[in-house]
């Protein structure tokens, strides 16, 4: 196991490390600098702005500077507002997009197991063929048309809640619902198919013949072993919540990290994209890695350090 | 008192049927083929059939209507600005005079061809790759797990989202981005499959007759490996169009006058509180039939192609 864990710490750094070059070189063969379009400004403050910036330096200066401000963790001033760092906007943007984030996924996995429980537990009954034709529609229907539904119903139409912005708990309701019933789908789906797999289980069986509770039955034995498959996709289900949030609070107008990014990417704030996007990967992977150990404690049956990549 | 004795055995009464030759060798029912048996089981599932049947509406549409269509989408039509659904204009127009009805079909064209294309460029390098890997084995297939374990770490949206900035958004641009990450599950489940069906007792036949390792890889391997492959497909399509309709609508894809679903959804989104409901509600509806068409496809195809619920 230990091997293991560092193993994929390894690979977590190199990913991390991929994504920062990439993000570096990319940002780079764009020809022009992000002070061509101010005209205004003469050759001087252009040099001394360049020079404030780092960008009268060779390429190759430019990256090690960049690695040191990732590993410092200090990605330097935005360029269209000068006066804010990056990491204040981060600072800013992050805890709001990490509470929006955590709370969908809190409902998203709560909902969608239990969906998916009951669908399995009265298989093709009306509970079932319910709660799957509410997955298929959840996963067919993008998160932003969903939001924007969603806006003109509760908000425009009934007037009940909020359209937009991120105060109170009221104002949490539709992003919420928005973001999470594509992964509530997802995670109802894999519950359901899992679950029928389990329940018909020799051990299952054996638990009814033992006696025990049906609500014991279901919780100790079928739903412990019906879960593994929902930690498996929970990375990319991370990866899903987290770029949903650009678009969710972007149609909400939320101040949160998403905004800046989608901001920054349409007024070509270089320091901003890389710091965001480096920030994004770094936290992704991290929590891919941590699904992983999860996973290497919670099925015995896995001997990951040994495991070949499974099809 | 009658006894009730049990009948004597007669000699007649086990006289052996007439063998006969030619019935015992023919065969009842028709023999099916892998494909034509997994069409039969297809064309009963009613879900996946009106799925199926949606998608070629959907296509024969977005190749004729524009076609057909009398309206002019490419200069502006101040005369008939935001117009509600009438008997000229089924859809109604959009704030620049453009029928709704006519882009919807220029938005299909977008959708279904970047969703095609994204599948088979993933197909081609997916099966290239995963044929190698699992082929090879060995050396070569832990080196290439490797690499493909470091790209799914990537966070793919990121990644298309860094790409469009730079390479600016055409939709050229969307299907190469799209593709430079996408192509990463395909090789996976190739490689799985190849793996598994190189052991199996009909290749080493094949080898035993001298079958050299490209009639091996076209007549044993390839068609054993189909029936995973195009469900991956049916399911890549789906996410590539929402992935273009997402980059749209964060205002990254394909500009005005090409219509796309998202870009379309993107400019009815400012206007959706004035009550032009016609200008989101189309492309958001086309969007998500033609994700559920592909997903219950999918589904339909992955319970057809499964030999192990074959019957």
């Amino acid at each position: 196991m230990a091997i293991y864990i560092v193993k994929r710490f390894f690979m977590m750094i190199a990913t991390i490390l991929i994504i920062a070059t990439l993000t570096f070189f990319l940002m780079h063969s764009i020809p022009g600098s992000p002070f061509d379009e101010e005209r205004t400004s003469n050759p001087t403050i252009q040099a001394n702005l360049e020079k404030y910036y780092k960008l009268d330096q060779p390429t190759h200066i430019q990256y090690l500077y960049y690695l040191k401000a990732i590993v410092t963790f200090d990605f330097g001033p935005s360029i269209k507002k000068p006066n804010e760092s990056v990491n204040t906007q981060l600072a800013r943007g992050f805890p709001i997009s990490a509470e929006l984030g955590i709370v969908s996924i809190l409902v998203a996995v709560l909902s969608g197991i239990t969906l998916g429980t009951f669908a399995a537990l009265r298989h093709n009954g009306i509970i079932d063929y319910g709660a799957m034709t509410f997955a298929v529609i959840g996963i067919s229907v993008p998160n932003f048309v969903l939001a924007t539904l969603l806006i003109q119903q509760f908000a425009v139409n009934l007037q009940w809640l909020p359209p937009a912005t991120w105060s109170s708990p009221k104002h949490m309701i539709l992003p919420t619902l928005a973001l999470a019933t594509g992964p509530t789908a997802i995670i109802a789906r894999l519950t359901r198919s899992s679950m029928l797999e389990v329940l018909t289980q020799d051990y299952m069986k054996m638990a009814r013949a033992k006696g025990l509770s049906p609500f014991r039955i279901v919780f100790r034995h079928a739903l412990r072993n019906a879960l593994m498959p929902i930690v498996t996709i929970m990375g990319t289900m991370l990866a899903g919540i987290l770029t949903g949030t650009f678009v969710i609070e972007r149609i909400f107008a939320i101040p949160g990290m998403g905004k800046y990014f989608v901001e920054s990417i349409n007024n070509r704030d270089y320091p901003v994209i890389m710091g965001s996007t480096v920030f994004y990967s770094a936290f992704l992977v991290f929590m891919l890695f941590l699904v992983d150990i999860v996973y290497g404690f919670l099925d015995p049956r896995i001997k990951l350090h040994r495991k070949e990549g499974d099809a | 008192m009658v006894s009730h004795q049990p009948p004597q055995a007669q000699d007649d009464w086990f006289k052996p049927v007439a063998k006969d030759a030619e019935k015992a060798e023919s065969v009842v029912r028709p023999s099916l083929s892998y494909w034509q048996d997994a069409w039969r089981r297809l064309r009963q599932n009613k879900l996946a059939m009106s799925g199926l049947f949606f998608l070629v509406l959907l296509a024969l549409f977005a190749i004729f209507a524009p076609m057909l269509s009398p309206h002019d989408i490419t200069t502006t039509q101040y005369a008939k600005q935001n117009m509600p659904p009438s008997s000229e204009h089924w859809f109604g127009t959009d704030d620049k005079g453009w029928d709704v009805f006519t882009r919807t079909w220029y938005g299909a064209r977008v959708s279904l061809f970047v969703g095609v294309a994204a599948a088979l460029i993933d197909f081609f390098i997916g099966i290239i790759y995963g044929g190698i890997s699992g082929y090879k084995g060995g050396r070569t297939d832990s080196v290439m797990m490797r690499i493909i374990e470091v790209l799914y770490g990537l966070p793919h949206l990121l990644v298309v989202i860094l790409l469009m900035v730079i390479m600016g958004s055409s939709l050229t641009t969307i299907i190469v981005a799209l593709t430079i990450t996408g192509w990463v599950g395909m090789a996976r489940i190739v490689r799985g499959q190849v793996l598994q069906i190189k052991n199996y007792e009909f290749v080493t036949a094949s080898k035993s007759f001298g079958a050299r390792t490209p009639r091996i890889i076209r007549r044993n391997l390839l068609p054993n490996t189909m029936g995973p492959i195009i469900v991956q497909m049916t399911l890549t399509v789906p996410s590539a169009i929402f992935a273009e309709a997402f980059l749209s609508f964060l205002g990254l894809g394909i500009s005005a006058p090409f219509a796309s679903w998202g870009v379309m959804a993107n400019d009815a989104l400012p206007v959706i509180l004035s009550g032009h409901w016609w200008r989101l509600f189309f492309p958001a509806f086309f969007i998500s039939m033609t994700m559920f068409a592909f997903n219950v496809l999918g589904d339909g195809m992955q319970d057809a192609l499964d030999p192990k619920l074959r019957r």
